[in-house]
């Protein structure tokens, strides 16, 4: 579990989160959404300690990110697995390399342990037959999974996704929120995914949290993100002519 | 304002650089690589440029001799006291930063861009160590092609001033042979380390703590590349006026 208390945030003097107070559950597909600019990003790579707040207070498993020595947070940072926008992959490893790098930094496990190891998540993500190939030479989609299988090969605590189906087609999307959704169920870690993508919102949004102009304008389920009244989560959900008539269908419902 | 800020940030990154090192197993396999990459790789241009500024330097300094006066071995000796006492270490080493410092830059760089550094970063490993420290490890055997570069130049300024017909071959090598002080190879492979340390730092505090894209990365390697040579410049001054200044 993931507690945050009044999270401020500013570059140059421009305050981008402004008080954020949130708490992202174990077990559960935590969704952070919003508007570009909303501060989204900043808000995830806070999270990690990419970026050091001016205020506000980030409590991993009861004890406060601030508090802890440069040990300690590294410790953390080993229990985390983060899926970048871009993959991040280290494009001059092979796909195996990529999933294998944390197992060799972190672990003393065998080279025959770690193939293993890697061929598992590499199974779990559904990639089979990608071990040798660079970065460069599989598919944005493939490219995903792969950031996937590297951020939970060592058995992660907190998962974190920066966007995780920007650039990708909507079946492909689905695919990778649904893999994302059964990994946090199968291994009971605490997920948070930075989308502004409503289908993650509708498929595995458990636990959503909506952030406008650095505020946090509104937190709730994806049942009852549909249901709300709140001005700033209705224009962002309705901008698309599809979720207007979802709209339209449940006020003539209600009515 | 913002240069002192730049150094003490450079000086907080190389602190890093020496803690919390990576497991051994793996960073011998950097070092290796980076040797392979950073020396190896420079080494034939390196043999290019030595041989033939060494040629060079004694042609121009034949030519330069109009007083019968002066002994032909002279030509021997002011090619042995240019190439070992200031092109091979110091020259070499601006081309250097050009070669090396522009890789290490843009490939630290381009990291940096694409997200790969935070990558690092978040699963705990301690960037600075693994991505600077075998760089400065592979640049501690950078003498190695220094000494090679001092031999070559040597050798270029033995055939420029030879078979150019300046001087016989007893009278460059006995040139080589007159008022011979080891220290000054030692004063050169004293500041070779000197520039192999910036050489390594220096490219990599402009990669690592860019920020923007693609046309970025190429900005910060020309950064590098006169930062490096600049301070290179400076740093081959004080050493100079410490270790053969009266």
């Amino acid at each position: 579990m993931i507690v945050v208390e009044d999270l401020h945030k500013s570059f140059d003097g421009t305050p981008v989160l402004k008080g954020i107070s949130t708490v992202f559950e174990k077990g559960k597909t935590n969704l952070i959404i919003g508007r570009s600019g909303s501060g989204k990003t900043v808000f995830l790579k806070s999270l990690l300690g990419l970026f050091i707040p001016e205020q506000g207070t980030i409590i991993y498993n009861g004890t406060p990110y601030g508090e802890m020595d440069d040990e300690q947070q590294r410790e953390l940072r080993q229990k985390m697995g983060m899926v970048f926008q871009g993959s991040a992959l280290f494009d001059s490893m092979t796909v195996e390399e990529n999933v294998m790098f944390p197992l060799k930094m972190f672990t003393n496990d065998s080279m025959s342990g770690m193939r293993d190891r890697v061929d598992v998540v590499l199974k779990r993500v559904n990639l089979t037959d990608a071990h040798k190939k660079f970065p460069s030479e599989i598919s944005g989609g493939m490219q995903k999974r792969v950031a996937i299988a590297r951020a939970i090969v060592n058995n992660p605590q907190y998962l974190f996704c920066d966007e995780p189906n920007s650039g990708l087609d909507p079946k492909t999307s689905i695919v990778i929120d649904n893999l994302v959704q059964e990994i946090t169920q199968e291994f009971d870690i605490t997920t948070v995914i930075n989308t502004h993508d409503m289908n993650s919102v509708m498929e595995i949004g458990e636990k959503i949290v909506f952030l406008k102009d650095g505020y946090k304008a509104w937190e709730g389920s994806n049942k009852e993100i549909f249901r709300t009244d709140n001005e700033a989560v209705t224009s962002f959900v309705y901008s698309s002519e599809l979720f207007k008539k979802v709209r339209q269908m449940y006020l003539e419902e209600r009515n | 304002m913002k240069y002192i800020e730049a150094i003490g940030k450079y000086f907080l990154m190389i602190r890093e650089v020496f803690s919390k090192p990576t497991k051994w197993a793996i960073m011998k396999n950097l070092i290796l690589k980076e040797i392979d990459d950073l020396v190896f790789g420079s080494l034939g241009i390196l043999i290019f440029i030595s041989f033939f500024i060494g040629g060079v330097v004694a042609m121009q300094t034949a030519l330069n001799m109009d007083s019968p006066l002066l002994p032909k071995n002279l030509v021997g000796f002011a090619t042995r006291q240019s190439v070992i006492l200031e092109f091979a270490p110091t020259f070499t080493s601006i081309i250097m930063a050009g070669k090396v410092g522009s890789y290490i830059t843009s490939s630290i760089g381009t990291m940096r861009v694409t997200e790969q550094i935070d990558a690092l970063e978040v699963m705990g490993v301690n960037a600075p160590n693994y991505l600077i420290f075998p760089k400065i490890a592979a640049m501690m055997f950078y003498p190695f092609a220094v000494s090679i570069s001092m031999f070559l130049g040597i050798l270029g300024g033995w055939a420029g001033s030879v078979l150019g017909g300046f001087t016989t071959s007893a009278e460059f090598t006995e040139g080589l042979q007159i008022g011979f002080q080891p220290f000054h190879v030692f004063y050169a492979f004293t500041k070779t380390i000197i520039f192999a340390f910036i050489l390594a730092t220096i490219p990599s505090y402009h990669g690592f703590y860019m920020r923007g894209g693609a046309l970025e990365v190429g900005k910060a390697s020309t950064t590098s590349f006169v930062w490096t040579s600049v301070v290179i410049i400076i740093i081959n001054y004080i050493v100079t006026q410490m270790l053969l200044g009266k």
